[in-house]
């Protein structure tokens, strides 16, 4: 007859015994044996946007809400479209520079005021301005990503092209992520209720195609290519001019590059 | 309704899927977890380091830390955009992020304080039992109790002078590891928002220290608090009983115990209380003297929009006034209460400004976000992310604690420990 003490004691080195063996699972992980023995892969995804040809059109805002299914007027966006005004610095006048984007772009900007939220629109003089731009956004796509990094389940991954994506039947809505990125990228889904973001169209690229947006821009402001190919146009712009990335001082390691970018850039 | 657009106003340029995601259950979960730790260190301070004047409050303090253990759970799954998958964080953490381990810490701290208050009551359980057997006849109410309470005793019948001493050194050794691990659990919320490196309020390392230094303060004024009106409860019911059984402790004697205990504890509460302000203060110097990038609209949100909730009503009154109402001579039972109620609302309000305040400003760094608490919930969503999902939080470890006491008194119990 066993005591208490003594079935206790069995058990818990019966569960360690049975834990030891298990763990080898984890350790010859098949999968990441085979990643580290390839090494880096043969793709990875970067986005150029070039500011001196974005016009603000919108349309590929729209095309995003299409293509991947964004609410059409839920107030949030995968990718947007901010609009720049400086002022010039007049007598007893500080230079400003005034920021929006109505709708995340999707319309377009159809009026000259600046949208300042609930403080209403803020009309600036033509002869006002100094200089004017726009600056389309979306995931960066970040090398270093904080998202990925603060996901407490896993259910936000990079995978191996380093595009950053979202298992939205894994993720728990914390928001962690939400609150990680300092791009303001991610957002809550308005039915699913899960984190969400840019996907880099990874559905389209898997396929050989181009993004939803790099399509539907009728300027070729917005281009997507492989750092990791020499030959690509984009990786051969990237190496080769001046390109900048947002809030380099957060270490992420962004992988949208900007040509033609400007100090006012938030 | 995308989530957070119902309780968020923007001004000036806000990037387009900014909102305030963290609303005032974030601000619940560490003041819940701070009432936690800190109730559980007050408790400790009795069983590990023998302030033997603290004796009455440690037992309450250990049960009320219990009580409100599950509630610092409670917000974070109201919180949740798919609460049924919170179990995840158990099932596949990831370790990179500081949520992850939460699960963890949390389920160790309650293992230590379920233990140690096993160990407290151990004697009570044993004594229960053996009256109840001893009973000829018993009610269905006392079978009940008998059940339970062998159930609770886990077979354990020893009363021995040498058991009773194990038991003593055990809860030594349990309150003793539970120090760390009740800061380390409070000062992990602190980490969790301090390495938000998205967020230019939230992220200092002084953040963990902050919140652990406060979580005791506000352990602590709970303690107080709660101590206080159960005794005037008890005195109230007392003064009914004593008529029909006059050996029941007077009024004066229930009240030259109380003020005793009460001025010990405030002594230690105004001592967590100076170093946490130290901390507050020192980082807000710190930011304003090295003036980074985000202090522009860090300070016009710290010294402008802000002002109020800061200077006034945390600093002021949350810490400054009860300060003084402590340290003035000839304390009263009364005052005591006064004091630790604004102190409680002092650490609430320092919550609500890390939480919301860092939320105030868009990552932009052009423009503001200001938070509308939904009163009156009119969907699912704005219950729990309104006042009545934060009321709902804040009542439940009452009646917790009063679930347990009837199971496990907190007062009125002869025992060694």
């Amino acid at each position: 007859m066993m005591n208490r003490r003594e079935f206790c004691k069995n058990a818990m080195i019966m569960a360690g015994g049975i834990m030891i063996p298990l763990t080898a699972l984890e350790v010859f992980n098949p999968s990441r044996l085979h990643a580290e023995k390839d090494g880096k892969g043969k793709v990875r995804w970067v986005f150029l946007v070039d500011l001196h040809k974005c016009v603000g059109c919108g349309f590929c805002v729209k095309a995003c809400k299409i293509e991947n299914d964004v609410d059409w007027d839920a107030n949030v966006t995968r990718t947007w479209v901010e609009r720049y005004v400086v002022t010039k610095g007049m007598p007893g006048e500080e230079p400003k520079t005034y920021i929006d984007s109505p709708k995340g772009c999707r319309d377009g900007f159809i009026t000259q005021k600046i949208d300042q939220a609930s403080m209403g629109l803020k009309d600036i003089k033509p002869e006002q301005i100094s200089k004017a731009f726009f600056v389309p956004k979306l995931c960066n796509h970040c090398e270093n990503p904080p998202c990925v990094q603060v996901c407490p389940v896993g259910a936000t991954y990079q995978t191996q092209e380093g595009v950053v994506l979202v298992d939205r039947t894994w993720c728990i809505g914390c928001g962690y992520c939400v609150m990680g990125c300092p791009y303001g990228v991610r957002y809550f889904h308005p039915e699913l209720h899960v984190a969400e973001k840019c996907t880099l169209c990874y559905h389209r690229l898997c396929r050989g195609m181009k993004t939803a947006c790099v399509d539907a821009c009728p300027f070729g402001a917005r281009r997507v290519g492989n750092i990791r190919d020499p030959e690509d146009p984009v990786t051969k712009i990237i190496t080769t001019e001046q390109v900048n990335v947002l809030k380099e001082e957060f270490g992420t390691k962004p992988q949208v590059f900007y040509l033609g970018y400007s100090m006012e850039v938030k | 309704m995308v989530h957070g657009e119902a309780w968020t106003i923007k001004e000036f340029f806000v990037y387009p899927n900014e909102y305030i995601y963290w609303s005032i259950q974030i601000v619940m979960y560490p003041f819940m977890t701070g009432l936690v730790a800190g109730a559980f260190v007050l408790s400790s301070l009795y069983h590990v380091f023998g302030v033997k004047q603290l004796k009455d409050i440690a037992r309450f303090s250990l049960v009320f830390s219990l009580a409100l253990l599950p509630v610092a759970m409670l917000p974070l799954l109201l919180h949740l955009q798919q609460p049924m998958r919170g179990i995840n964080v158990m099932m596949t953490p990831h370790f990179t992020s500081a949520i992850a381990a939460f699960g963890i810490v949390f389920s160790t701290y309650g293992m230590i304080v379920a233990s140690e208050i096993w160990f407290v009551y151990r004697q009570f359980i044993v004594e229960t039992v053996m009256e109840l057997r001893a009973k000829p006849q018993r009610r269905a109410v006392e079978s009940l109790q008998l059940a339970l309470y062998s159930m609770l005793s886990l077979g354990a019948m020893d009363l021995s002078p040498e058991a009773m001493h194990k038991d003593e050194r055990a809860i030594g050794i349990l309150a003793g590891i539970g120090i760390p691990v009740a800061c380390f659990l409070h000062g992990y919320a602190g980490f969790i928002f301090g390495s938000v490196k998205a967020n230019a309020l939230w992220m200092t390392p002084l953040m963990p220290v902050i919140f652990i230094c406060s979580a005791i303060v506000s352990g602590i004024a709970l303690c107080i608090a709660t101590y206080i009106i159960t005794m005037e409860i008890r005195k109230l019911i007392f003064n009914r009983k004593r008529k029909s059984n006059p050996r029941l402790p007077s009024i004066e004697e229930l009240k030259s115990a109380e003020i005793q205990v009460v001025t010990i504890t405030v002594k230690y509460l105004v001592m967590f209380l100076v170093l946490a302000i130290t901390l507050e203060l020192l980082d807000l110097i710190f930011r304003s003297y090295t003036a980074v990038k985000s202090w522009d609209i860090l300070r016009s949100v710290i010294y402008e929009r802000d002002f109020f909730k800061i200077f006034v009503l945390q600093y002021g009154l949350g810490d400054l006034v009860p300060f003084i109402i402590f340290l003035m001579p000839r304390l009263t039972i009364r005052r005591a209460l006064v004091g630790s109620l604004l102190v409680l609302m002092g650490v609430f309000m320092m919550r609500w400004n890390v939480v919301i305040g860092g939320q105030a400003f868009s990552a932009s760094f052009s423009g503001f976000m200001d938070y509308k608490l939904p009163i009156w919930p009119t969907s699912v969503e704005l219950y729990k992310e309104g006042l009545f999902g934060a009321l709902t939080v804040i009542i439940t470890p009452f009646v917790l604690f009063y679930l347990v006491t009837r199971v496990l008194p907190v007062f009125g119990i002869k025992d060694s420990h």
